[in-house]
């Protein structure tokens, strides 16, 4: 049963909860309290595109539930104007992405869109967004585009682009002594720019590409390529799988036999919140990742204890890239003060924001895509423990961007 | 009953549809816009299912063949001419249709219904895969379609008012032209081959001959709704061509009415409106929409439009003073 | 690449055939012998593979875990079709392919309701978690084999119902001439009803076994359902043989395909299937209606 049908009692537990935005906001607003209903302040209106159904379901709710969260923290007020919620099921599907943005943006005329998490999603959406559009903040979907040719004054990203995740793979790796390397990734636009960015990085530091085996995605037969990989005999292979798909990959690799002879490493979504499903398998398993479960950062700790004690589920990095979105959204807003019209003064605030986030510190580079520093993690007792800091800031290049 | 009264609601969509622009907001006129191009979408299955009794489940791929075909060849123009681009999508999904439904039609039943799926699924993938059109990313137009008359673009269809018009106009030129196929004698044709191949090859046509030009044109119309939405969106993806836009276009066909030229453009705008504002009621929306759509099915099989002549049958008689004949066995 | 490197691709190759007829064994049932076009075949498949979760989260068992499920797919899908699917078999092809095209997104939903929205795995059960040695750093799971041997066996059993067995001639008898079937005194309805919980069933049985070695998330079915029905139109309806075979061939063919034309893997079972249908458009061991 989902946590949704717990009854809540204190308020930030009843935000979370609240389903999609105009059944649980129709009801949080006779149910909350008075100083809420604030004189005529008009209320600021946040689209949110996210994915409900579907494989994507999970992280699209612990974004939202995270983001919520933040905003609950700050007494549901964006630089003293109350909030309204306009929360959408992007079910991940590009062919609705466009229909479903333009509903937020040109229906319910939001000041801030908050999605998705489908890269493909992501491109109609910010594409309809940039320039005129609404402040828009991604909170999870990486391709590079979308703060490269993609990228717009009022677009922002808290999660990460592709380049971030494959490109501190190379240098991390040979540092671990592995020279010789397979690399297997879902052959989708995200994969294929992680393979890239590692590439990137790998070959020029003295690396050598055994092999790449890009497999059909989301498909999650991978028997015919393990043996492959198997034959090749490589130190190592560095993979992109996400979701359902990584944890059938770790299971497999470790049924054929693989672990002892063949190091796995990852880009961090192989075992980023499955711990559970992966079981032993994915002991030893290193992955690159901004986040990791036991950073030893006091807000780290404290942002996981009120997410676990809000929402019944252990939070994890999208959890955090949500946290990060109402962050900068609120960032933003109290710096004018909660006056949309002063829409450049609020951009200069949130591109200039430094965010104590449960990732660490996290700052906004020119193409308004995250620095932060990224961590080489490998599973221990089913936890994904810090091994060290494998780039410090990790910028990306913007390619494309010109702003 | 007239046929004046029988195409009465005809006449007076037609009308409302025609002013709403004058009324609408953008928004609406926009997503109006979506669902004409989703409706003769709809309309050009309807020609394979209701009227030459060809299940096609693999229809997305003519869809997706003519929006990519318009991507493919202007992605990087400093300009899109409509009389050179449409033309190319059409011509490209009409020959994706010749290819498909040459190999389709040899069979029957539920191995067509397969079939067509798997030749959808094959293009799926290869744009999906293939990076030279932009894999699984799609491909971004930032461009619409111009028609020069002299120096002057004649639609301006960058304004969605013009557009929307455009895509009516489509759609109403597309119905026109199946109200005209249908009433000539290939029309008469391939009704009569839904009702029994076996008889009409007997007498001897060639079925398969008015198979193929049956399923060719509903293609190149598809296709036609494909070109519209790409250039409207401004994107193409290959989930254009998913087997879920396949199977949500015979969702919209049954539920207006298989069988009339009409009810699939009902049926597009019950689906596509449902999809807009059913999640704004529950979280779990996917659940009512499945419900309503096997409602549908189980109570109203000859679709939502089915309805109006048995209420305007009901009224007559009412009037007369006579009772509904019982309803017989579906059909 | 040395034999071995072939060999044991081979295995992989028919290993896999063994899974997709696992998968595709209900589909035959429904859509190859009753022909039912059963959309929702991959929603029962994932149904399985939560129940499988689910029950053995709770007893602890994975065997008590199938134990309990499996009634409970037959109470699903006889509720299934006596609301649904029994007003169908009189009418079109197409109203099946929408009913439960309908009845895939009412599951998907009933699913998050129950279930939520994490990735799950299943442990496999002890005495089958060991693994064979097959190269000098490749070995093969024995839970493996075992699905194999339970593909097997249900080849077997399905063969021998269908064909050998008084209930089988009922069933196809009542495929092929529903009133006469009727006329004769056997009660139809409840023959079809028996049949389609059994071809649920065995869709959630399949997902069950498969379980321990996929992962149990939101949509998993969508994954098995296309190629499900790819196998059974290859080998043609009405023939369990042809399943069987049409499931090795898309096996071989996936596999090697991987292996050696790796941009054209997704495309080429479909290939294989137009071929297919071109050469014999009944498929392999179908007969003309």
């Amino acid at each position: 049963m989902s946590e949704k049908n717990r009854q809540g009692i204190t308020r930030r537990d009843f935000i979370v909860q609240g389903t999609v935005a105009t059944a649980g906001l129709a009801a949080a607003s006779i149910l909350v309290p008075a100083p809420f209903a604030i004189g005529a302040q008009a209320k600021v209106k946040v689209g949110i595109l996210l994915p409900y159904t579907g494989t994507y379901a999970k992280l699209g709710t612990n974004i939202r539930n995270a983001m919520m969260m933040r905003f609950a923290e700050a007494g549901n007020m964006l630089g003293g104007r109350p909030i309204e919620f306009v929360d959408i099921d992007s079910e991940a599907k590009p062919a609705k992405a466009q229909q479903l943005t333009e509903k937020l943006i040109k229906r319910e005329n939001v000041d801030f869109l908050v999605g998705p998490v489908h890269s493909v999603v992501g491109m109609a959406m910010v594409k309809m967004a940039r320039g005129a559009g609404p402040i828009t903040v991604i909170p999870n979907a990486g391709a590079d585009q979308l703060t490269g040719v993609l990228c717009a004054p009022n677009v922002f990203r808290t999660s990460f682009s592709s380049y971030q995740m494959g490109y501190p793979g190379g240098p991390a790796m040979i540092e671990d002594g592995h020279k010789r390397v397979v690399l297997m990734y879902w052959n989708y636009g995200f994969g294929k720019q992680v393979a890239a960015a590692f590439k990137k990085s790998f070959v020029p530091a003295g690396g050598t590409i055994v092999k790449e085996i890009p497999t059909p995605f989301p498909k999650v037969d991978f028997q015919a390529y393990l043996t492959e990989l198997a034959a090749l005999k490589p130190d190592a292979v560095y993979t992109f799988y996400a979701g359902g798909g990584a944890v059938k990959f770790v299971k497999d690799f470790a049924a054929a036999g693989l672990k002892d002879s063949i190091k796995l490493y990852g880009a961090g979504f192989l075992t980023e919140g499955l711990g559970a499903a992966q079981g032993d398998a994915a002991e030893g398993v290193r992955t690159i990742l901004h986040y990791a479960d036991s950073l030893e950062n006091p807000v780290n700790q404290r942002f996981r204890t009120a997410f676990k004690a809000a929402t019944g589920s252990d939070a994890d990095v999208y959890a955090v890239q949500g946290y990060d979105a109402g962050e900068l959204i609120l960032h933003g807003m109290n710096a004018v003060k909660g006056d949309t019209g002063a829409r450049a003064e609020m951009i200069r605030a949130m591109e200039t924001a430094e965010i104590d986030s449960p990732r660490g510190k996290l700052r906004f580079s020119a193409s308004h895509n995250p620095i932060h520093d990224i961590y080489l993690r490998e599973v221990v007792k089913g936890e994904n423990r810090v091994v060290r800091v494998a780039a410090k800031a990790q910028d990306d290049p913007a390619t494309g961007c010109s702003m | 009953m007239s046929a004046l009264i029988r195409s009465m609601p005809l006449l007076a969509a037609l009308l409302a549809l025609v002013l709403f622009p004058q009324f609408g907001s953008e928004y609406y006129v926009g997503l109006l816009t979506r669902i004409i191009i989703i409706a003769l979408f709809a309309l050009s299955l309807d020609l394979l299912i209701g009227y030459t009794g060809l299940v096609s489940f693999g229809h997305a791929a003519f869809y997706g063949i003519g929006g990519y075909a318009l991507a493919i060849a202007f992605q990087d123009a400093s300009v899109i001419p409509l009389w050179q681009a449409l033309p190319l999508s059409l011509a490209a999904a009409a020959f994706a249709a010749l290819v498909i439904g040459w190999i389709s039609i040899r069979t029957s039943g539920i191995y067509f219904i397969m079939i067509t799926l798997a030749m959808a699924q094959m293009f799926f993938y290869f744009f999906f895969e293939s990076p030279r059109y932009g894999g699984d990313d799609g491909i971004f137009l930032f461009l619409k379609p111009v028609l020069m008359v002299g120096s002057e673009d004649i639609l301006k269809l960058d304004q969605e008012n013009n557009f929307y018009y455009f895509a009516l106009s489509c759609l109403v030129s597309s119905y026109l032209l199946l109200v005209m196929i249908l009433r000539a004698p290939f029309g008469k044709v391939i009704k009569a081959i839904k009702a029994n191949e076996h008889r009409v090859r007997a007498l001897g046509y060639s079925t398969s001959g008015y198979k193929l030009v049956s399923f060719v044109i509903a293609g190149t119309l598809a296709g036609l709704a494909g070109f519209l939405e790409g250039a409207h969106s401004g994107y193409v993806n290959p989930s254009y061509m998913s087997w879920h836009e396949s199977g949500v276009c015979i969702a919209m066909v049954i539920l207006g009415g298989m069988g009339t030229l009409y009810g699939p453009i009902v049926g597009a705008f019950i689906i596509v409106l449902l999809q807009n504002f059913l999640p704004e009621l529950t979280e779990h929306w996917q659940l009512l929409l499945g419900g309503i759509v096997i409602a549908v099915v189980l109570f109203l099989p000859r679709g939502a439009t089915s309805l109006y002549p048995r209420i305007c049958d009901l009224i007559r008689r009412s009037r007369r003073g006579e009772r509904e004949p019982q309803e017989t066995a579906d059909d | 690449m040395e034999l071995s490197f072939y060999l044991v691709q081979l295995l992989n190759a028919v290993q896999y055939g063994f899974l997709l007829f696992l998968v595709a064994s209900g589909l035959t049932l429904l859509f190859g012998i009753m022909g039912i076009i059963n959309l929702a075949h991959g929603s029962f498949y994932m149904v399985g593979a939560y129940l499988a979760y689910w029950l053995t989260d709770l007893t602890g068992s994975f065997w008590l875990a199938i134990l309990l499920g499996l009634p409970i797919a037959l109470m699903v899908g006889y509720l299934v079709e006596r609301f649904a699917i029994s007003f169908l078999y009189q009418r079109d092809h197409l109203y099946q392919v929408l009913l439960t095209f309908a009845l895939i997104l009412v599951f998907n939903e009933l699913q998050q309701i129950l279930w939520g929205t994490d990735v799950h795995g299943v442990v496999i059960p002890e005495i089958l978690a060991g693994s064979i040695p097959l190269t000098d750093n490749q070995s093969y799971p024995i839970y493996r084999l075992f699905i194999s041997a339970a593909c097997i066996a249900i080849a077997c059993g399905m063969y021998w119902v269908i064909q050998k067995t008084r209930l089988g001639m009922m069933i196809r008898a009542g495929a092929s001439n529903r009133e006469m079937v009727q006329a004769l005194g056997i009660d139809v309805n409840r023959l079809f009803a028996f049949v389609f919980s059994l071809g649920v069933a065995l869709a959630a049985f399949a997902g069950m076994l498969a379980a321990p070695v996929d992962s149990v998330y939101p949509g998993m079915g969508e994954n098995v359902l296309i190629i499900s029905f790819v196998v059974v139109v290859i080998g043609g309806t009405g023939s369990i043989k042809g399943t069987f075979v049409g499931a090795m061939l898309i096996g071989l063919v996936s596999t090697f395909g991987k292996v050696l034309l790796p941009e054209m893997a997704s495309i080429m079972v479909y290939a294989l299937m137009a071929v297919i249908l071109l050469w014999r458009p009944h498929g392999l061991f179908g007969r003309a209606a």
